[in-house]
């Protein structure tokens, strides 16, 4: 892929709990915070709305396109999705921001230690959503969660959900393709994650992790500070500063990218190698997808493009999921912790739980659920 | 004298709170230690699951992210 964007962008610190700040100044801040908070929210919202008037407006009668052109299509499509993804994008990520302030990974951890590995397979898929992760603290948590308890299985159904299921993702899904398909990705992303997970603690295969994991003792980082409204605030608010602040650039791209697409390609053009009666493209795109290193922001325009040109929603849902979900920097990391036959069991129960994902979305009616340039068109 | 550990297997990220710390040590001219520590097992030990962390005498004072140069002032001076 040529987005070759850092996964890091997704690891703000959730240290927001450590964060000392002096008794007085928080009660005299918290309320003007939150005040502020109140009226960015309705500027916000003020200004979302005047996004599809401004975009005609500077189309059609500032840069004087003719109506109904290739040209004019594709500029007012460009300037008014811009603006939109990146603002929901902004709103969006600044409450998971607040959100993972709450889901600290030492707090996931004693949430997960606790549980038998039902409850925990399903609490660990859904904690992967909002716990913050990055695939270079891939080792370091595995091993914080093997060593506090947490079953083989559960530990490796949050590894698979944290990184496919992210806000970023469900984020752009509802803004290009609308509700209904970030539904469908949110909730098959998490049966593959948990699914897969479950499998593989039932295949017994402790002992093919390595034997160190089990002999490391693990420590304890403390007792943590609840981190205050103004600590949860500002740590959104740096989650904002990071991720949008690293992604924007893939976004805008791949939008122009989509904006050419729509203005320039053929419908239906790449039916007959995406669409519904090519069988092998669900494994085809897996295989491609799997060792593929790239992130949601950069996926998401190319998937949305893909999807308007004739593509079947299963065949470009696997892909998706195959990119963004494992990639071969994760699993060199992940081979420092488990031995060769479990990355090679674990690489294969993923892949076969997407190809299913696959086939099932090309198979069910539901291309209609296709809602382009969803909002407030 | 202090010791500042910061823990990281040496992404990006985690070379970033090196040096930040390393300048704001230095920048303060004060009498301090900084070790870094790549070692999975070490960080686990610690208690560290999300890297970059920062540990000032042993106790973790950030996980998860960069520090800021006005935070590692903070956490040495207290």
């Amino acid at each position: 892929m040529a987005v070759a964007a850092q996964k890091c962008s997704c690891e703000v610190g959730q240290a927001a709990g450590k964060e000392g700040r002096g008794a007085a100044v928080r009660n005299d801040s918290t309320g003007r915070y939150v005040a502020a908070v109140g009226v960015a929210v309705v500027a916000w919202w003020l200004i979302y709305r005047q996004l599809v008037p401004v975009a005609a407006w500077a189309t059609y009668t500032m840069l004087g396109l003719e109506q109904g052109t290739h040209l004019a299509g594709a500029v007012e499509f460009f300037l008014f999705d811009t603006p939109k993804v990146l603002m929901l994008l902004t709103l969006i990520v600044f409450w998971v921001g607040v959100i993972r302030s709450f889901f600290t990974p030492e707090r996931t951890r004693r949430i997960l230690a606790g549980k038998g590995e039902s409850v925990g397979t399903v609490l660990a898929g859904l904690l992967g959503i909002v716990t913050p992760f990055c695939s270079c603290s891939a080792v370091p948590l595995f091993l914080g969660f093997v060593t506090a308890g947490v079953p083989l299985g559960v530990s490796l159904t949050f590894l698979i959900s944290a990184p496919m299921v992210n806000e970023v993702a469900l984020v752009l899904l509802y803004a290009m393709l609308g509700w209904k398909i970030a539904g469908i990705y949110l909730s098959t992303g998490l049966a593959v994650a948990m699914v897969s997970g479950w499998t593989i603690g039932h295949l017994h295969m402790e002992h093919h992790v390595e034997e160190w994991v089990y002999q490391t003792k693990a420590g304890d980082s403390g007792p943590e500070q609840r981190p205050d409204w103004v600590a949860r605030i500002n740590y959104g608010l740096e989650t904002v500063r990071e991720i949008v602040g690293k992604v924007w650039i893939y976004v805008i791209l791949g939008i122009a990218v989509g904006a050419g697409i729509h203005g320039y390609v053929p419908e239906n053009f790449l039916a007959g190698i995406m669409g519904k009666s090519a069988w092998w493209s669900v494994p085809l795109v897996v295989l491609i997808g799997v060792p593929m290193y790239s992130n949601a922001a950069g996926m998401i325009p190319v998937v949305e493009a893909l999807l308007a040109k004739g593509a079947a929603l299963g065949t470009v849902l696997a892909f998706m999921m195959a990119v963004i979900s494992i990639s071969t920097p994760e699993a060199i990391m992940l081979r420092r912790v488990l031995k060769p036959r479990l990355i090679g069991v674990f690489l294969g129960v993923v892949t076969v739980g997407i190809l299913i994902v696959g086939y099932l979305f090309n198979v069910l009616p539901l291309q209609d659920l296709v809602t382009r340039g969803h909002g407030l068109r | 004298m202090k010791t500042i550990t910061v823990y990281g297997p040496g992404c990006m990220k985690c070379q970033k709170a090196e040096e930040i710390v390393k300048q704001t040590v230095e920048a303060m001219g004060i009498q301090a230690t900084v070790v870094k520590v790549s070692d999975v097992q070490k960080m686990v030990a610690a208690g560290v699951m999300s890297t970059p962390a920062v540990a000032v005498d042993g106790v973790i004072k950030l996980a998860g992210r960069i520090p800021k140069a006005d935070e590692v002032r903070e956490w040495i001076a207290s």
